[in-house]
């Protein structure tokens, strides 16, 4: 049943992910590709569309999924998926914060766990460069606009670092796309 | 007078409806709303929220909703500001959703999102760099994420079990480290 199946896969996606925002990004990947709820091309141009819109990635990511798989319904059984982990986990710790501070179990696992996430966002990266540029091995994607692509990506990663806002920069990025569309 | 109930509530959908960027965005407009304005907390506890939401599954934002919403006022507390944080994403999306496949499909749009998944791609390069940064440095962690890297991206090994044998591997190590140093000083 789609209703159980979205609550359920969110629920896993609630639970497992550490680091929140793009250290989901490939357990989403993964989770809504294989289940053929969204392409990989769709899931990247909504991270855009969650960044200009408020509130966390997470929320907006269930809430998206389950609208176009399962309606109002299937929304708000994703999203009750994905925060309802968070929540209860929040309140056992909130309970008792000074033996979990001080836990060696904690600290032990958050020691693998902070590079994990690294190498899952760098796997997240990857797909979401194969998918952008379609990259293959055949070197057929060696053409203007791959590398006007790759200006782009320097340009845009530059603004970032100059602090201009993400949302100026997705904004900025539109813009490019429909101009290089001409070429 | 408003119950303090209602008024993390409406707080916490203030934070969800003006943060754009998703948790850590949040911390600062947590920081003078709960902190600052309404003093439901002392600073150093913030600090606290922040350690907890990253050492705990889940979304930040969220993680950091119900925890200073439990601390202010128990579990009603945590209901009010966990819902109050999710709603506006909840309702905004809810709408674009309705309206966003109606004109996918235009050209000018679809090149448009080439260009955007351009800047997602650069917002990512950042996020992997600033943690990478964050990181502590040892062989061990190197291991861990060129393996989480390998066997998602080349083999295509469920996420989840990278996530556990991540954890298991940091829990071992650390507890060989530990033995070694009390090894030492018993010697």
């Amino acid at each position: 049943m789609i209703y159980l199946e979205l609550f359920l896969t969110f629920l896993k996606i609630g639970a497992f992910t550490f680091g929140g925002g793009y250290a989901m990004l490939a357990l989403v990947q993964q989770e809504v590709v294989a289940h053929g709820w969204m392409a990989q091309e769709d899931i990247v141009n909504f991270v855009a569309i969650s960044e200009s819109t408020p509130g966390p990635f997470a929320v907006n990511v269930s809430t998206y999924v389950g609208y176009e798989t399962g309606g109002i319904l299937g929304a708000f059984l994703a999203t009750l998926g994905v925060i309802l982990p968070s929540f209860v986990i929040i309140l056992i710790v909130a309970k008792t914060y000074e033996r979990f501070k001080r836990s060696k179990m904690v600290s032990g696992a958050m020691s693998g766990l902070k590079p994990a996430v690294i190498g899952l966002i760098a796997s997240a990266l990857v797909t979401t460069a194969i998918s952008t540029f379609s990259l293959s091995v055949d070197w057929s994607f060696l053409n203007l606009r791959f590398f006007l692509g790759i200006a782009l990506l320097a340009v845009f990663l530059f603004m970032l670092y100059k602090k201009v806002n993400p949302i100026k920069v997705i904004a900025t990025s539109a813009v490019a796309g429909i101009l290089v569309g001409f070429i | 007078m408003k119950s303090l109930t209602a008024k993390l509530f409406v707080q916490f959908f203030k934070i969800g409806a003006f943060t754009f960027g998703g948790g850590y965005a949040m911390i600062p407009l947590i920081q003078s709303e709960v902190v600052d304005k309404n003093k439901w907390m002392e600073a150093q506890e913030l600090l606290d929220v922040v350690a907890i939401a990253e050492s705990t599954p889940g979304p930040i934002a969220i993680n950091a909703a119900t925890y200073v919403g439990y601390k202010v006022s128990g579990l009603k507390g945590a209901i009010a500001a966990t819902l109050g944080v999710t709603i506006p994403s909840f309702t905004i999306i809810t709408l674009i959703a309705m309206l966003f496949t109606n004109f996918s499909d235009n050209r000018y749009v679809q090149n448009a999102f080439w260009g955007i998944r351009i800047a997602v791609l650069a917002l990512i390069l950042k996020a992997v760099i600033s943690m990478y940064k964050k990181c502590p440095k040892s062989i061990i962690s190197y291991l861990i994420m060129a393996m989480c890297f390998v066997v998602v991206t080349i083999f295509h090994i469920n996420v989840l079990w990278a996530i556990l044998a991540s954890a298991v591997i940091g829990l071992v190590s650390q507890g060989i480290g530990r033995k070694k140093q009390g090894g030492e000083a018993q010697s």
